[in-house]
């Protein structure tokens, strides 16, 4: 593509432009880097010139058992949550694909708000509601609440592959004989797949990370994040470097599991 | 298309719309009557009395804290927007396409990062004896208390909408139809004023809507103005967590939040009229 005319090109503004790129992704990363550093560090209070090598602070996180508590919880909580929420968003992306009625435009509203509503807010009206129910305090208060804001990702990421398949495909599986549900499972689903694998994965990743909601409604079923929040209320400790470099390279490989089944999934290139 | 109502559609469009009724739309009202619900005795009852609302109302630091939380908020919007966009259009108009892929790609990997982390990372840096005092300590200065101002929860604001914001307005300016900058060009209008008379209005859609979600994010986040300000002056979200962890005031933290709502729904409907003004 054509990147700007060339008579309009001056190599000192381009210059300070790219400069300025690399300024900003320099703040984006530099809390991401420092904590991967200093995760290793030995003092105490983390700051320049570095100390030690050490690993003291993933040792301290290992041997601290309401950190595999809270490491079990949101394995558990994130598996569910990205199952749940990956079918109903698979449901979401095929009805907006395929129907058109009155009150879609509410419909997909329905399916895309949530996560624009403040943490804080969903968090109370959770806690609020699900404590009604007799419900909060409990791991599955946390999976409720974290389908609600996931679910819309996993429809959005399975939505975009949905637009890439020709409409004539599902059509020419009834015409051959097909019913809706045989078409659905030998035609709709496996163009999906590597979407749906997709979808899982960022829905897990979504919830790993989550914890502003988790921390109203799970009692004391706390999941990791909200571990760290209260690492981070308390002394302030170097282990939320362990632990958030350790979170970090989970949510980072399934990034990249899912990129790549988005990116080379064995469907991909039949149009 | 098929059009009809079928048991094989319903069972694909119902199971989200039941979960989002229930889970989402129903908390959410749920607020409002928890609103005018009593406490007494450590205990909430349905009631129908407006005193949580007169009370809040009638404090003066939930004022105080409103206008902080609004103003931060619009700062922080404004202060994003403005140090997204050279990296936006840099990234849109300056950079092949394979490189532009990565920088997406890039961008994206904050969204899967801690924020809770990089807020403490931000301490690192920050605090009296962090990473920005000893380097200043170096050429003579400092140190400064970096930490526990408004300036430092602007920061994390920043760090919690930069990434958001560069993708928003690099899309919409990907998609914006190059041969009205080479017109502009070939009128031979400058380059910074092709910026402001062409491409920022061209793009105003995307980049109000940036603007927005930067004003959103910031305008609900508790961790920023706790850990990086300090929790003075207090925000909103912060006397929502206040009031509702310690102790049973629910009701009044459900007064708090729905003010929350209408006034992002008024920023949110005043956003996308002012994004569209002007256009059929």
């Amino acid at each position: 593509m054509n990147t700007g005319n060339p008579a309009n090109r001056s190599p000192l503004l381009h210059g300070l432009l790219m400069l300025y790129v690399v300024l900003a992704y320099l703040f984006v990363f530099a809390p991401i880097l420092a904590s991967f550093v200093f995760s290793f560090n030995s003092d105490r209070f983390p700051s320049i010139p570095l100390g030690q090598f050490s690993t003291e602070w993933y040792r301290a996180v290992a041997a601290d058992p309401l950190v595999w508590e809270g490491l079990r919880n949101t394995l558990l909580v994130g598996v569910v949550v990205a199952l749940i929420s990956t079918a109903l968003g698979f449901g979401a992306a095929y009805t907006d694909y395929r129907y058109s009625f009155l009150g879609k435009q509410v419909y997909l509203a329905l399916a895309l708000l949530p996560p624009t509503i403040p943490v804080v807010i969903m968090g109370l009206a959770m806690l609020a509601f699900l404590s009604r129910v007799n419900l909060s305090g409990d791991a599955l208060a946390v999976i409720i609440a974290h389908v609600v804001i996931c679910a819309p990702f996993a429809m959005a990421v399975i939505r975009l592959r949905l637009s890439q398949m020709d409409p004539s495909l599902e059509q020419a599986a009834w015409n051959l004989g097909a019913s809706e549900w045989a078409a659905m499972r030998h035609v709709i689903i496996p163009f999906c797949r590597p979407a749906i694998l997709g979808a899982l994965f960022v829905t897990m990743a979504v919830s790993f990370d989550e914890f502003a909601i988790a921390w109203f409604v799970s009692g004391l079923n706390e999941t990791l994040p909200v571990k760290v929040l209260g690492f981070l209320q308390g002394q302030v400790s170097p282990r939320i470097n362990a632990i958030g470099t350790f979170v970090f390279v989970t949510s980072m490989m399934l990034l990249i599991l899912a990129q790549l089944l988005l990116g080379h999934g064995p469907a991909s290139r039949k149009e | 298309m098929r059009r009809r109502i079928s048991a094989y559609g319903l069972t694909f469009s119902l199971p989200l719309l039941i979960w989002q009724l229930l889970f989402f739309v129903f908390p959410l009202v749920f607020l409002i009557a928890l609103s005018f619900w009593t406490v007494r005795n450590f205990r909430m009852q349905p009631d129908f009395d407006t005193v949580n609302w007169t009370t809040m109302y009638g404090r003066a630091i939930f004022w105080q804290a409103y206008g902080t939380t609004l103003a931060l908020a619009t700062a922080a919007a404004a202060l994003t927007s403005v140090l997204a966009f050279p990296c936006a259009y840099a990234i849109a108009f300056k950079l092949p396409n394979g490189a532009r892929r990565w920088a997406i790609m890039l961008m994206v990997i904050p969204f899967f990062t801690s924020y809770l982390v990089r807020i403490y990372s931000w301490q690192v840096f920050l605090s009296d004896a962090g990473i920005i005092n000893v380097m200043l300590g170096w050429i003579g200065l400092g140190p400064y208390g970096l930490l526990n101002t408004m300036g430092a929860t602007l920061l994390g604001y920043v760090t919690l909408a930069l990434p958001l914001v560069v993708l928003l307005q690099l899309f919409s300016l990907i998609f914006l139809d190059r041969t009205l900058i080479e017109a502009a060009h070939n009128m031979r209008c400058g380059r910074l004023r092709t910026v402001f008379a062409v491409v920022i209005p061209s793009a105003r859609v995307g980049l109000v809507i940036a603007a927005l979600f930067a004003f959103i994010l910031s305008f609900g986040d508790f961790v920023s103005p706790i850990y990086l300000g300090g929790g003075d002056p207090t925000t909103l979200s912060i006397l929502i967590t206040d009031t509702t962890k310690s102790g049973q005031q629910w009701p009044r933290a459900a007064v708090i939040a729905l003010t929350m709502i209408v006034t992002l729904m008024v920023v949110a409907f005043l956003s996308v009229r002012f994004a569209y003004r002007g256009r059929k």
